[in-house]
């Protein structure tokens, strides 16, 4: 293989990482924020799918790739909405809750997606761009939009007054009550947002970054989210980084099956493949491994009130 | 909430009493309240008439009354069924679906008495089916006897799911890593192992994704291996599954119930601190709860294996999920999940040939929802108070130091 | 300076709660510009009339005055409206914030944008104002706990406050910094604050009020005197003074053996302050050893080494002559030492679990019971049956579920659980609290029964009654030191008050 040749593919596979990353950036900040107000929701992976089903089902029906995406949003959000309710006014566990949510995520998004199996996907407006040719401009853009949220993220939940109070009721939620702060509201607003994020990283999967509606679309994606957001410490940045790991991770086999690649192809080594495809889900292990020891060295545990419903003490409701 | 005028105030409070049969109804109300809210969304994805579906899914599962007259009057007369597989058929398939959500549904309930969240049922369940098949095709060969190599195939299962539920078990127990996303993420990599030995790798027949059809030893004695003798048994595919997990229910509540280390169990899933007063230890229960509770799923593979006859790439995915409901829904108790698990069985079957796909799933899902968040309002009761300066506020006590 | 000279006042203050009615009628007046101690043992009442002060409680009935005008608080944060803000014991702070984002939490400004600038310059200097030195930058969990206190302070400042209630303030400081804290308690009368302040500790008292209100059992004892016009004597009577309401019938007890002995015991709190020093005690066979003492005075942390779950930093416990140390060895004590836990639902008991699996949890691994693998169910119930019966706890089946016992049959439950091994030393921490008065009643018998037995009783409590009436003999605690130790019989209650107020008494 030439060198330019090599260049070039070693430029999509980062591109295709970026791409392929960026749904999953969006889904754990969503739950990074949403842990961080001390609710945890394991259902990512269900909101991610009434994302991607919802949002292209609009899509195909508005042509407008922007309403698809918000109609996404909307449907995760009002998943994740459930959740709030079941786990802070009813103060049900959080997780039997999430699991709940991923249930009815997954069927709700295989019954009423199944007329839009095999419909016709968005058409990528292609760039010609130096060196990797061609790609998609949505995509693009989408990974932009990404790279920006991600420290915009940090710059709300680290330096502005709602991002205290994020902070202070996933910490200390009877301080924050103590002084004024609405916990349940705080809480509601972050799930709901987090779900809306995840149902955003979903639709982007259906419209832009691999277009088309299947059955389970994601394939797992949404249960990565909850272990990259241990890993990520709760920190937007942090999930960036890894969310692009987990991108390229993921992008690997495809890429690798390139005949023309030495040893490493997979179309001549199927077990490599095969192994491939479990490196996702083998890391997040390793990283949480890593990650516990971590962990106690530099004082990055969750926030203190994760999973904890709120429940105030003497003076009522 | 409103400080300002509102004289009223809400205070949820413990109930003080909370009889037994509170359970069994919130599970009850759970389900109905989810096919009530699933007639919604059916009605919203296109089905016209709910009633009529939902009539249409118990038809599936379960059969009707008629049928199920026809077909005891054939048994006894030693004839056939007047409408073939239809007296029969529909218990049949339940009885099927439901053997392996059994030992799923079990593997769940061991856990999550300890508060041990196995969400990788489905994981350790394809590694029993991977393990039973190996000795079924690969090590024992093909003149076995029937029973032994069902025997064989049994342990392996029960081994293999051991093994791999003592990986997140472990993790736990000695790094107290979350022990929901490491048997999730295993789930992953079960079925990928699964899939390797199957498509790509040494198992694959040609280009089928498949091991190739059992030989009959390895397979679950069936209902219509008696059709000479019974008529009305044919093309019935019952096997003795559902007995192994109606067997291991009663093993694993005797366990529960009975047994010193059930008691352990139970007492570590209440309180641990007061397990640890009594000198219960904690990590030596985590690694075998998790090992027992993956040795179950295991046993559901070898299960589904031995009832399909082959290992191939439509083994299912979602049994292991499915036990997380069925136990939730048996209120972690080992016999009424034999109850539970026939009845999710009719729902699946029913819903197999019912479109749109996906109705399980979400019915699940709502069950799940409704059933979880009602056992929290039987276990508080929202009173409505007046509030004033005058009143007596019924706050807790409180104590002054 | 306003007409009035009180900056606060409340008029006939009742608050109950259910089974106590813990302020009765209570007036209490304080002037502008003044500290004003409130003095009572635990129960007296001073935490809640502050918190109905604060606006965290209503008052069922009464009324409160600020500056002169009638005022209704319903929260905390219409209180500190008012310029009423409280400091409590228990500090609401959250760890891996700055002080600075501590102090600011809950604000109107900053709007958006957390520019914590001109809060940090802001806090600096009122931190220099009022000798309340702290790094605004430093996360909480950094700073020492007489800092965080300094930071809580602030916190009020910052709003605004210009009434300061201070609960039991001293109580989680070391020495060199009480008198920091005093200092700054100076400063701020000096600049017009007015300051409540909670205790129980005479020494202090006397140091820093100017005048001082005594609470006895939700009544007040003393109002309003001038501190230069009590002795501490008198202070003390006035805090515990009362006859003894009720006699619990008992033969005189005759001592044996000493089972537990404890020599030079110390140990640290969970937070790495001294919480024992140099604790000797002796408890025998048959005897009841009362320990006194306010609550925090090191009590909890005495109960829990000797139970094996908090470890000592020096010293030596002996059990029945045999040296006592590390964890295995408790466990090898077993039933022959019974703990009746501070908390009931917590430590003490599986609310889900039934009646009778509670009952076996420290007699599960051992036949009758424990057989092999197996738990013999009808040996449980026979066992739980007759201990239900022998300690007549109420409850429809020996299957309920322990949740839905009331607490008095849950303290029952626990008793019979750990008393039914025939064990040599008992435990018993604030057995009634919580209980109405036929529940304690059965539990003072259950008690004076197993000493009659010869079993040998550690009895921590904060009920004073309590104590004095199934003692034999009394010890006293403050700050992790027995003060002093007498019989019951004949003992001068005074002297006992003065001990648990910190003073010691010659003689």
């Amino acid at each position: 293989m030439t060198s330019n040749a090599l260049l070039a593919l070693g430029l999509t596979i980062a591109f295709g990482a970026l791409v392929s990353g960026t749904p999953l950036l969006f889904a754990t900040i969503g739950e990074i924020l949403s842990e961080r107000a001390g609710v945890m929701n394991l259902g990512i992976e269900g909101m991610m799918l009434v994302g991607a089903m919802g949002g292209f089902a609009v899509w195909s029906h508005t042509g407008s790739l922007l309403v698809g995406m918000g109609a996404g949003m909307l449907f995760g959000g009002l998943l994740a909405l459930v959740h709030g309710y079941i786990t802070i006014t009813l103060r049900a566990d959080q997780v039997v809750s999430g699991l709940a949510v991923t249930f009815l995520g997954t069927g709700l998004s295989s019954i009423l997606g199944a007329p839009y199996v095999g419909e016709r996907v968005p058409e990528p407006f292609t760039l010609v761009v130096p060196i990797i040719q061609r790609i998609a401009a949505q995509q693009l853009i989408l990974v932009v939009l990404g790279l920006l949220f991600a420290p915009l993220v940090w710059y709300f939940v680290n330096r502005t007054r709602p991002g205290l109070d994020l902070r202070s009721v996933g910490e200390y939620p009877s301080a924050a009550d103590s002084l004024g702060i609405n916990v349940f509201r705080t809480r509601y607003l972050y799930v709901v947002l987090g779900g809306a994020l995840s149902g955003l990283g979903g639709a982007a999967m259906s419209l832009v970054t691999d277009p088309g509606w299947v059955d389970g679309k994601t394939s797992g994606l949404g249960w990565i989210a909850v272990g990259l957001v241990i890993f990520a410490a709760w920190d937007p940045m942090r999930g960036l980084v890894v969310s692009y790991f987990f991108g390229l991770l993921r992008r690997l086999p495809l890429d690798l099956q390139n005949p023309a690649l030495p040893l490493i192809s997979t179309a001549n080594n199927p077990t490599l493949g095969r192994f491939m495809d479990m490196l996702p889900y083998l890391a997040t292990i390793l990283i949480l491994v890593l990650g516990s020891r971590e962990a106690i060295r530099k004082r990055m545990g969750a926030p203190a009130a994760l999973g904890t419903p709120y429940v105030r003490g003497e003076r009522g409701v | 909430m409103n400080r300002a005028r509102v004289p009223y105030r809400l205070r949820i409070e413990t109930r003080a009493d909370n009889p037994g049969w509170m359970g069994i109804v919130s599970s009850v109300l759970g389900v109905v309240l989810a096919l009530v809210v699933g007639a919604f969304l059916l009605r919203a994805a296109g089905a016209q008439d709910a009633i009529a579906t939902y009539r249409e899914i118990f038809k599936e599962g379960f059969g009707t009354f008629a049928d199920w007259r026809a077909g005891v009057a054939a048994l006894l007369s030693g004839g056939d069924c007047p409408k073939g597989l239809l007296c029969f058929g529909p218990l049949s398939d339940t009885l099927v679906k439901a053997s392996p959500i059994l030992l799923t549904g079990l593997a769940c309930i061991l856990a999550f008495r300890m508060k041990l969240w196995n969400i990788g049922a489905d994981g350790q369940m394809f590694l029993g089916a991977w393990a039973a098949t190996a000795v079924a095709v690969f090590i024992l060969p093909k003149t076995t006897d029937r029973w032994v190599m069902l025997a064989a195939m049994a342990g392996a299962g029960l081994l293999a799911g051991m093994a791999y539920g003592a990986i997140p078990g472990f993790l736990k127990a000695r790094l107290n890593i979350n022990e929901i996303i490491t048997t999730l993420m295993l789930n992953y990599v079960g079925y990928k192992w699964v899939e390797f030995f199957i498509v790509v790798g040494p198992w694959s027949i040609g280009d089928f994704e498949s091991t190739g059809r059992f030989p009959k030893a390895a397979t679950w004695p069936r209902l219509t291996e008696f059709a000479d003798r019974f008529p009305a048994l044919s093309g019935l595919t019952a096997h003795p599954g559902i007995l192994l997990g109606i067997a291991a229910a009663i093993v694993l509540a005797w366990v529960l119930y009975r047994s010193r280390w059930g008691y352990e169990i139970r007492v570590i899933g209440d309180n641990p601190k007061a397990a640890r007063y009594a000198g219960i230890s904690l990590q030596r229960n985590i690694l075998l709860v998790m090992m027992f509770s993956g040795a179950l799923a295991g046993l559901a593979g070898m299960n589904e294996v031995a009832a399909l006859r082959e290992l191939n790439g439509r083994f299912s995915r979602g049994f292991g999920f499915t036990g997380v409901i069925v136990a939730w829904l048996a209120r972690l108790n080992p016999l009424a999940a034999i109850l539970v698990s026939f009845l999710f069985g009719g729902l699946l079957v029913g819903t197999k040939m019912i479109m749109p796909q996906g109705i399980a799933s979400m019915l699940q899902g709502v069950i799940l929802f409704v059933v979880v968040g009602t056992e929290l309002l039987f276990r508080y009761r929202i009173r409505v108070e007046k509030v004033g300066p005058r009143r007596v506020a019924a706050a807790e006590g409180s104590h002054d130091e | 300076m306003s007409d009035s000279p009180n900056a606060i006042e409340m008029h006939g203050i009742v608050k109950r709660f259910p089974g106590v009615l813990a302020n009765d009628r209570v007036d209490f007046v304080c002037r502008a510009g003044e500290v004003h101690a409130l003095l009572g043992e635990n129960g007296a009442g001073k935490s809640t009339l502050m918190n109905v002060l604060a606006g965290m409680y209503r008052p069922d009935v009464g009324e409160i005055l600020v500056g002169g005008q009638r005022v209704s608080f319903k929260s905390p944060q219409d209180a500190i409206a008012h310029g009423i803000g409280m400091v409590h014991q228990h500090f609401m702070l959250v760890p891996p914030h700055s002080v600075a984002e501590n102090v600011v939490l809950g604000l109107d400004r900053p709007r958006f944008l957390l520019n914590l600038r001109e809060v940090e310059e802001r806090v600096a200097a009122l931190g220099e104002q009022y000798g309340l030195n702290v790094n605004p930058r430093a996360k909480i969990w950094q700073l020492s706990v007489g800092e965080q206190q300094r930071v809580e302070i602030l916190k009020m400042l910052f709003r605004g406050a210009r009434v300061l209630i201070m609960d039991e303030p001293t109580s989680v400081l070391a020495p060199q910094e009480v008198g920091s804290l005093f200092g700054t308690l100076r400063e701020m009368t000096g600049r017009g604050h007015t300051i409540i302040f909670i205790s129980h500790k005479l020494d202090e008292v006397v140091a820093i009020a100017d005048r001082v209100t005594v609470l006895r059992r939700g009544r007040v004892t003393a109002a309003a005197v001038p501190s230069k016009e009590v002795t501490k004597a008198s202070l003390a009577r006035l805090m515990v003074g009362r006859e003894v309401l009720f006699q619990v019938e008992k033969k005189p007890s005759h001592p044996g053996e000493v089972v537990l002995e404890t020599q030079a015991l110390c140990a640290l709190s969970d937070r790495g302050l001294p919480a024992l020093r140099d604790v000797s005690v002796r408890v025998r066979s048959g005897e009841i050893l009362g320990l006194a003492g306010v609550a925090g005075n090191g009590q909890r942390e005495l109960a829990a080494v000797l139970t094996g779950l908090h470890p000592s930093t020096s010293g030596s416990i002996r059990f029945s002559g045999a040296p006592l140390g590390r964890q295995t060895r408790w466990l090898d004590i077993g039933q022959r030492l019974a703990h009746i836990p501070e908390d009931r639902a917590s430590v003490g008991s599986m609310p889900g679990l039934s009646v009778a699996d509670n009952l076996i949890l420290r007699s599960f691994k051992r036949p009758p019971i424990g057989v092999g693998w197996a738990i013999n169910r009808t040996a449980v119930r026979q066992y739980a049956e007759r201990l239900v019966t022998e300690y007549q706890i109420s409850t429809p089946t020996i299957e309920t579920p322990v949740r839905m016992l009331s607490g008095g049959n849950l303290q029952k439950v626990i008793l019979a659980r750990e008393t039914s091994g025939h064990p040599e030393l008992m435990i018993a921490v604030h057995p009634t609290r919580g209980l109405d008065v036929g529940a304690t009643e059965a539990v003072h018998k259950l008690l004076i029964g197993q000493r009659d037995a010869g079993v040998a009783i550690l009895l921590i409590s904060e009920d004073l009654d309590e104590l004095l009436s199934l003692s034999d003999r009394l010890a006293v605690m403050y700050e992790g030191r027995i003060v002093g130790e007498m019989p019951t019989e004949g003992a001068n209650i005074n002297t006992i008050g003065l001990m648990m107020a910190g003073t010691k008494v010659e003689g």
